[in-house]
């Protein structure tokens, strides 16, 4: 196996080569919205413009359950899933303070009061303390 | 001929794009990153390259997940701004310089760095921030004032070409443009950056810290920052912080001295710290 000394970082899906295969259709269904035809298709029939792309169940329920975190955890990259987010309507930020369990005003104020600290953040060792 | 005689550092967040677009840089959240950006403007104008070699990486943009080159450069006569969901950025098509990036092409490849060759490609807010940065506003129907080849770095799934390879690859770009006969004054831009994590539950981690050690072990100690592994970068500047292997790629095609003529380090802009340098190469 190729050692991934990446996984002992917290709150943290590292997109590697095992990711991407995982979340292939997954993430190019998350892209096909990129473009104002394939919303369209989405927003008619949901499970049709789904069934185009071959995911799992379990992705294809991420994506009901708009589960961002498990999206991730199901090979989903960020800047594909954030697709998704869009369509909803979603910003970016809002995405992020979602994903990390903080209320948008909250996220808000961490990023302009500095962003979300490294000092223990690092190692996942350090979250289990908490 | 043809001359490197500048490098420029700049982040790319979409989000320095959509402020200028929607004309709210003069709001308190955006004044102090724009403001650090007038400098810039001013030096541009004063020293106007004829080309800019911009490194930057495409966010599945041109390449979706069914193609993931880690190095592509761009060969087209023109490169459209591309619809990334909001419709196109209104700003003006790329052009390219086709001679001088088929001419880099070669000489990169025969020097053992094996690119892809995009004789089409549409270009995503990677590319056009840091042109808007440094050209200011610029509308559809204008001209940016310089000529663009870009280079598409693959960051997005891991792992990206190392701190190293990107500067070597640099080494090899500034023999490549060294040896082009006609008289041009390049500059290259490496974009992406600085500490940020877009994604799952450390995201808008920011590291404030190194990244102000990033930008002096760049300038001053290059062969000190091509050694950064990937895990440092992971850890560290969080996941999307290891864009800042492209700033490698600038550096590598400078002088090992250069003359740091402007800094500009901002946290945030939206969940990214905004990093900036303009660094003179007297070659």
């Amino acid at each position: 196996m190729t050692e991934k000394p990446y996984e002992d970082i917290p709150g943290t899906f590292v997109f590697d080569a095992d990711r991407s295969r995982e979340g292939y259709w997954l993430n190019q269904f998350c892209i096909s919205l990129r473009l104002e035809k394939n919303r369209q298709a989405f927003r008619d029939d949901p499970e049709a413009h789904m069934s185009r792309f071959a995911m799992s169940e379990e992705q294809k329920q991420a994506v009901r359950d708009r589960d961002w975190n498990r999206l991730l955890e199901l090979g989903g990259n960020i800047y594909y899933t954030s697709k998704l987010a869009a369509f909803d309507g979603i910003v970016f930020q809002d995405l992020a303070a979602m994903m990390s369990h903080m209320s948008r005003d909250d996220y808000r104020k961490m990023m302009v009061d500095g962003g979300r600290p490294i000092e223990g953040n690092r190692y996942k060792s350090e979250w289990e303390k908490k | 001929m043809a001359r490197i005689t500048a490098g420029i550092a700049c982040s790319h967040v979409p989000a320095i794009g959509v402020a200028m677009d929607k004309g709210i840089t003069d709001e308190p959240y955006w004044q102090p990153v724009f403001k650090g950006f007038e400098f810039s403007r001013k030096w541009n104008e004063e020293n106007k390259p004829d080309v800019v070699f911009l490194v930057y990486n495409d966010h599945c943009t041109a390449f979706d997940s069914s193609i993931i080159p880690t190095f592509a450069i761009g060969c087209a006569a023109e490169f459209t701004p591309a619809d990334e969901g909001f419709g196109p950025r209104p700003v003006p098509v790329v052009k390219g310089h086709q001679k001088l990036a088929s001419h880099i092409a070669q000489s990169v490849i025969l020097d053992e760095f094996d690119l892809t060759i995009m004789n089409e490609m549409e270009v995503d807010h990677g590319l056009t921030v840091p042109l808007s940065v440094m050209y200011g506003d610029r509308k559809p129907g204008d001209d940016w004032g310089t000529l663009v080849i870009p280079l598409a770095v693959n960051v997005v799934q891991y792992p990206a070409p190392t701190a190293n390879r990107c500067y070597n690859l640099g080494k090899a770009i500034r023999r490549a443009i060294d040896s082009y006969p006609e008289d041009l004054n390049v500059h290259i831009y490496g974009t992406g950056g600085m500490s940020h994590q877009l994604q799952s539950e450390r995201a808008g981690l920011i590291n404030a810290e190194w990244d102000q050690n990033f930008m002096d072990m760049l300038v001053n100690e290059p062969d000190k920052a091509r050694q950064i592994d990937h895990i440092e970068f992971l850890r560290e500047t969080g996941s999307e912080g290891i864009e800042m292997v492209m700033w490698l790629v600038m550096r590598g095609a400078l002088d090992e001295k250069v003359t740091e003529v402007h800094r500009h380090y901002h946290v945030p802009a939206s969940n990214t710290a905004v990093g900036h340098l303009i660094l003179e190469n007297h070659g």
